[in-house]
């Protein structure tokens, strides 16, 4: 046969598809030099059929060419509009507030256990605290550290743990800047609890009881003086918010302590990165909470001194707290017949609610409001 | 995990083509394999260098900014909580709002994604980039300043923090995917952003555009001896060293020599030779693919000239084309 020549299919198969991929190609490498958002909604449309399309090509390619070129581009290509369809690409406000909408509570929800015994950790420390510290006040140097007790202390006079109490001296800025310490201050320990919860756990523990010693410490100090309402008072305005923050992010840590000793149907690896998301999540919102405590600890505290409105703005913070994580975004009872109205919410803010909810199914790929559609 | 690495999608169908790079096969929602090569830790460390020359900075500038106002307690409110979120949200920031890359990144060309082919989602950012304090900021603090982390701690137990947070840190280096305490957690993998070149195809590539016609055949049995792997070393050959007609020539004379060739007219043309060879070749083994044989190398000895038969069955089922 004359002219008889090679009738490359594959090459065929590349002439029709090449256009598309082109067509891809350009799309994600302006992706990838100015972010998604410099694309048109047109092109964002085209994006994720572009993507499926060479996807095929390239399962087509791999079955039926032997051109290395064709396959190493179809590969590298699907690769990255991978990367850019599935890359986390919300616009972050939208992401924040969805997250503070809806999957914070349900988290935290998750978490009651956990945060419940992180609770009780640190009531026992704060217990342990003002026993030992009521019965030799000698023992409140060993429970707190002198830097952070500045002055307040059993040598002070009475007159001046109650003029800490009620400092109204600094005004304006010299709040904003001391809120924003606190708050950055107390954000980095929350975080540094969550992280370190990937000992097992044991430092987290460790960390809350320190933390409740100190608080008992101080407790039986004021309380030795005839103080302990107006301590509570100054405390609890943001403490409720502070330490609700503190345990959500020990909660956390907790459980990426459980998913590695008790993994259950998973492997470790996979129930550690399961857990690890959901509890990145709480963490994540935990700062937020750290801020509001923050702002409630530099302003507040130092401007109100009226007994009666300090314990009237905890009430209400520790209010607030309940309804958030007991019943925002929570599923409708109809719909889940099996649960009774056993939910109980416990009085202290610190304690934490228990919800009636299940725990949701944990799986790889489940349901998160952070979820963003390839075609969105 | 380990046990879903999908080889399915790995030597059988794929091209052996990436050599010794580590490679990860991460299975998207619509079913097809993608290869990614995994970011070496060397790279890793780099970007993080980057990051966190950036991140110094920042925080230098805005700290200069709140010396500067030190009569503004407002300012100095800011500065204190710019500080704080540039040092904790840099990373999260920058991972969330560009598809899991960070300046630092994206000058050595990484990415993070998800390690199970889902979307990169902001918590698995988040917990990720938490984690950089036990990782990095625990090992410092327990080197350099303990008493802040356990005061009144014993000796011993300072040893084995170190220890352990050192284990931890070093983590990447003991695994295969290289992932660090983060990537557990967050269930993401750091790759590096692969290239795309899409190179014209070979047979476009004649004298004036136009698509020559073969001048040389090759019979089934010749056809037969070499596999994928050869086909695409070659394919290299004709790509890369086109222009250089001594390299040609030794390729082309070896593959005379295992097929058995007989010139039958004047000397041979290197360069047409192995075009000639490589499309018929690949005619060859891509019929043969579709029915479902893959031949990945060549077969051992050579063809006599007994046995060689010219013919254009060579080609397959070729179908005659018309240009």
């Amino acid at each position: 046969m004359p002219g008889d020549r090679a009738h490359l299919r594959s090459e065929t198969f590349r002439r029709e598809r090449e256009r598309t991929w082109r067509e891809l190609e350009s799309l994600v490498g302006q992706v990838e030099r100015s972010g998604i958002g410099s694309l048109s909604s047109r092109q964002l449309g085209r994006l994720p059929s572009l993507y499926r399309a060479t996807l095929s090509s390239l399962s087509v390619a791999r079955t039926i060419s032997l051109d290395r070129n064709v396959l190493e581009y179809l590969e590298s290509l699907a690769a990255r509009a991978f990367i850019c369809v599935y890359g986390a690409k919300r616009h972050p406000l939208t992401a924040i507030a969805d997250f503070f909408r809806r999957q914070f509570p349900r988290e935290v929800r998750a978490l009651r256990w956990l945060l419940a015994l992180a609770a009780t950790v640190l009531l026992l420390g704060t217990l342990t605290g003002f026993v030992l510290t009521a019965s030799d006040p000698e023992r409140f140097y060993s429970f707190v550290d002198p830097a952070l007790a500045g002055g307040r202390d059993p040598s002070a006079s009475t007159e001046l743990l109650r003029e800490v109490l009620y400092d109204d001296s600094e005004s304006g800025g010299g709040l904003a800047a001391f809120s924003s310490f606190l708050f950055a201050h107390n954000a980095r320990i929350g975080m540094l609890c969550f992280a370190i919860g990937f000992a097992a756990g044991l430092p987290v523990f460790f960390l809350l009881f320190e933390t409740g010693l100190m608080l008992g410490a101080f407790g039986a100090l004021y309380h030795g003086r005839g103080l302990g309402l107006d301590l509570w008072g100054w405390l609890l305005p943001h403490g409720v918010t502070e330490i609700l923050a503190l345990l959500l992010c020990a909660a956390a840590g907790l459980s990426i302590a459980q998913a590695l000793v008790f993994p259950g149907e998973h492997s470790r690896l996979r129930r550690l990165e399961i857990q690890g998301r959901r509890a990145g999540a709480v963490v994540a919102g935990a700062v937020g909470l750290f801020f509001i405590a923050g702002l409630f600890e530099g302003f507040f505290r130092q401007l109100v001194t009226d007994r009666g409105v300090r314990y009237a703005a905890a009430v209400t913070m520790a209010g607030v707290w309940i309804y958030y994580f007991g019943f925002v975004s929570r599923p409708r009872r109809a719909l889940r017949p099996g649960l009774g109205p056993s939910s109980k919410v416990s009085a202290a803010g610190t304690g934490g609610p228990t919800g009636g909810e299940a725990r949701p199914e944990l799986t790889g790929r489940g349901e998160s409001l952070f979820e963003s559609e390839a075609t969105s | 995990m380990s046990e879903q690495r999908p080889d399915l999608a790995g030597s059988s169908l794929l091209p052996a083509t990436f050599g010794d790079r580590p490679m990860r096969s991460i299975v998207p929602p619509e079913g097809v394999p993608l290869q990614f090569e995994i970011a070496p830790v060397g790279d890793r460390v780099l970007a993080f260098i980057i990051d966190a020359f950036f991140i110094g900075l920042a925080v230098v500038a805005i700290a200069l900014l709140g010396t500067l106002a030190a009569g503004d307690p407002w300012l100095q409110a800011f500065a204190i909580f710019g500080v704080f979120f540039v040092i904790h949200f840099y990373f999260i920031g920058f991972e969330i709002r560009r598809q899991g890359s960070t300046p630092g990144k994206r000058a050595l060309g990484l990415r993070v994604i998800d390690r199970h082919g889902g979307s990169l989602r902001a918590e698995a950012v988040f917990a990720r980039n938490l984690m950089r304090q036990v990782e990095l900021i625990g090992p410092l603090l327990v080197t350099f300043a303990p008493e802040s982390l356990w005061p009144s701690s014993p000796g011993w137990l300072r040893v084995l923090a170190l220890l352990w947070l050192l284990v931890l840190a070093l983590l990447p280096w003991f695994n295969r995917d290289r992932l660090r305490l983060g990537d557990l957690l967050g269930g993401t993998l750091v790759v590096r952003t692969p290239r795309s070149v899409l190179l014209a195809p070979l047979e476009a590539k004649r004298k004036g555009g136009a698509v020559r016609e073969p001048r040389y055949r090759f019979s089934a049995e010749q056809l037969d001896l070499y596999g994928v792997f050869e086909l695409q070393v070659l394919e290299s050959v004709l790509r890369k060293q086109r222009r250089q007609p001594r390299a040609l020539r030794v390729v082309s004379e070896k593959i005379q020599r295992k097929i058995g060739w007989e010139s039958s007219g004047g000397p041979i043309d290197p360069l047409e030779f192995l075009e000639d060879f490589y499309t018929a070749q690949r005619a060859r083994l891509e019929s043969d693919l579709l029915l479902g044989k893959r031949r990945e190398f060549k077969k051992k000895g050579r063809l006599t000239r007994s046995s060689r038969r010219t013919s254009s069955r060579g080609i397959g089922e070729a179908k005659e084309r018309r240009e």
